[in-house]
């Protein structure tokens, strides 16, 4: 089994976020950049369906040549081999474009990305990258089985789940449940290095969407402390002061 | 050129989050001096389709078939780009739902259109420009996007804006649209609901406990406090993780986004990732023993306490308030 994994480069969930420029671009100055954390739960899965040489495992991901020490640690991971898409990760569109031309290129039974990216929250890519190649997409998956040349999947649902059956080739967004994420071994690490990791030039794509400017949440007003043996007074105010309840 | 907005249903009813999207499909069309028209999929009867014309949609479409009964992701984001096309739909509008985030995308590429999902606000419109605010960084920012395209689709986070009553007395008309055999490729096997639960991204109020509660066998008292509120339950990361309570629970940066009217946290201490998830609450409740916790830095209300000791407390109260309500 053939499988294509979509991984992009994220700032660590611990960074504060903040931006330059007024506000147009974000300040990437000290931020320690990972794989998308659903995008690990894809990579991890996949790694598990191709396990005793079953298949492989590339791992496509669209930006600059600087992000690929995170290219570098999905191979470290376990992926066989890697291809980056030589461009900024304009918006969702593109990077789906670029997905899209080299799947059909190189004909994968297997297409996952994360549910979404944790910088820009998009949810996107798999379903443009299903209708663009009009194949099935499904979002967001909490568990992938494979068996011949169907697939079973859960998908969550507002308030439950659905099991689903999926003929290959399909594209699913992953999310927790899916896989427990891999941490690289120092065989893994070695192997890095050598394994391939072929850089591609973009297809041209007209994009049809920009990012303006970004702000961060107003702050928030100073906390009212309540005594603990007076819960009653936290009811009253959730009641009459913030009307919430 | 109509507004368009494609409303789901679950089980043949209308949740709140639909009657915000209509809601706010109509402020678009009023903003464009244009009107709204509503198209539904599956099998809805015609008392609940009608309920869309109170939140003012001008027309309804209604397609409906048995192989349709069930969300099939291709097969609705091929309806609706056509309905999107024979009504002249500039711009199209969805929940951000699990379903609606794998559908709107399929919508946008069949229409070539720009797309802006987790929207937070109504678009800005001048000079032919449209720009939307959304979520970004998970609740740490948010972004201003351009749709450049002339088509535009955009999804609507739940629980962002308000459901207006604006009756139309619009009535349901049958919309029949060819469909491929291909658009049906995902066979549905199974569907498990927690029927006695509330769903946790339309939630209005959610009750979210973190490590604080020692184990999974205290979590009785969160549910009693959730069931009493009209609540969902939620948890922090290292809760889920540790599998005292599935990750479909989970809060946070790598978790589910929220943004009710009330988050009540208990016994989380506020690490920058679960203040990511919740930072678009309302107002913010934190009950915690720590009095050094960050969560207290974005909290509206706290208290400082033993959660064993406090939701206890805080179930009588509540119960006394009903009572006397």
């Amino acid at each position: 089994m053939k499988i294509l994994v979509c991984i992009s480069n994220v700032p660590d969930t611990t960074t504060k976020i903040t931006f330059t420029n007024n506000n147009t671009q974000f300040n990437s100055a000290g931020v320690q950049f990972i794989i998308n954390p659903y995008d690990e739960i894809a990579l991890a899965r996949a790694i598990e369906l191709t396990e005793n040489g079953n298949g492989s495992v590339t791992v496509i991901h669209v930006g600059e040549a600087a992000n690929e020490p995170t290219i570098r640690k999905a191979l470290a991971i376990g992926a066989t081999d890697a291809v980056r898409i030589n461009a900024p990760a304009h918006d969702a569109f593109f990077v789906a474009a670029q997905i899209a031309e080299y799947a059909k290129e190189n004909q994968f039974d297997l297409i996952l990305t994360g549910r979404e990216s944790i910088d820009y929250n998009g949810s996107k890519v798999a379903a443009m990258v299903g209708e663009l190649l009009d194949i099935p997409s499904v979002s967001v998956i909490k568990k992938l089985d494979v068996e011949g040349n169907t697939a079973t999947v859960e998908r969550e649902i507002e308030g439950g789940k659905e099991v689903l059956s999926i003929p290959l080739p399909f594209v699913a967004g992953t999310a927790e449940g899916v896989a427990e994420p891999k941490i690289p071994n120092m065989r893994g690490i070695m192997s890095a290095r050598t394994k391939p990791l072929t850089v591609i030039e973009p297809v041209v794509v007209t994009t049809n969407s920009e990012i303006l400017v970004y702000e961060t949440p107003a702050p928030r007003g100073q906390v009212k402390m309540i005594a603990a043996d007076d819960v009653a007074q936290l009811v009253s105010l959730l009641h009459n002061e913030a009307k919430v309840i | 050129m109509p507004v368009l907005v494609y409303t789901e249903n679950a089980d043949g009813k209308f949740k709140k989050s639909i009657f915000e999207a209509v809601s706010y499909a109509r402020a678009i069309a009023d903003q464009n001096n244009t009107s709204l028209t509503a198209i539904s999929i599956g099998n809805v009867d015609t008392a609940e389709l009608s309920s869309l014309g109170n939140y003012g949609a001008d027309k309804i479409l209604n397609v409906s078939s048995e192989q349709l009964k069930n969300f099939v992701n291709q097969a609705y984001a091929s309806i609706i780009a056509k309905a999107a096309e024979s009504e002249g739909a500039a711009i199209v509008v969805l929940s951000n739902s699990f379903s609606g985030r794998g559908l709107a995308p399929r919508v946008a590429v069949k229409l070539n259109a720009g797309i802006a999902d987790g929207a937070t606000a109504l678009p800005q419109q001048a000079d032919g420009k449209l720009t939307v605010k959304k979520t970004a960084f998970s609740g740490k920012a948010f972004a201003t996007v351009e749709l450049t395209s002339d088509k535009k689709v955009i999804s609507l986070t739940p629980n962002t804006y308000k459901v207006e009553e604006k009756p139309t007395g619009a009535q349901p008309e049958n919309f029949t649209v060819e469909t491929n055999a291909s658009d049906f490729a995902i066979m549905l096997k199974d569907i498990a609901k927690s029927t006695d639960k509330v769903s946790l991204p339309d939630a209005e109020i959610v009750v979210s406990a973190g490590r604080g509660l020692k184990g999974p066998e205290n979590w009785g008292m969160i549910e009693q406090l959730a069931d009493l509120l009209g609540a969902a339950t939620a948890c922090s990361k290292p809760v889920s993780d540790a599998g005292w309570r599935p990750h479909s629970e989970h809060v946070g940066q790598t978790g589910i986004t929220v943004s009710p009217n009330l988050y009540i946290a208990i016994g989380i201490s506020g690490a920058i990732q679960h203040l990511a998830g919740i930072s678009s609450s309302k107002v913010i409740v934190v009950i915690n023993k720590d009095a050094d916790a960050p969560f207290y830095k974005v909290a509206d209300y706290g208290i400082v306490g033993d959660a064993f000791e406090v939701v206890p407390k805080l179930i009588e109260a509540v119960k006394a308030y009903k009572a006397s309500s």
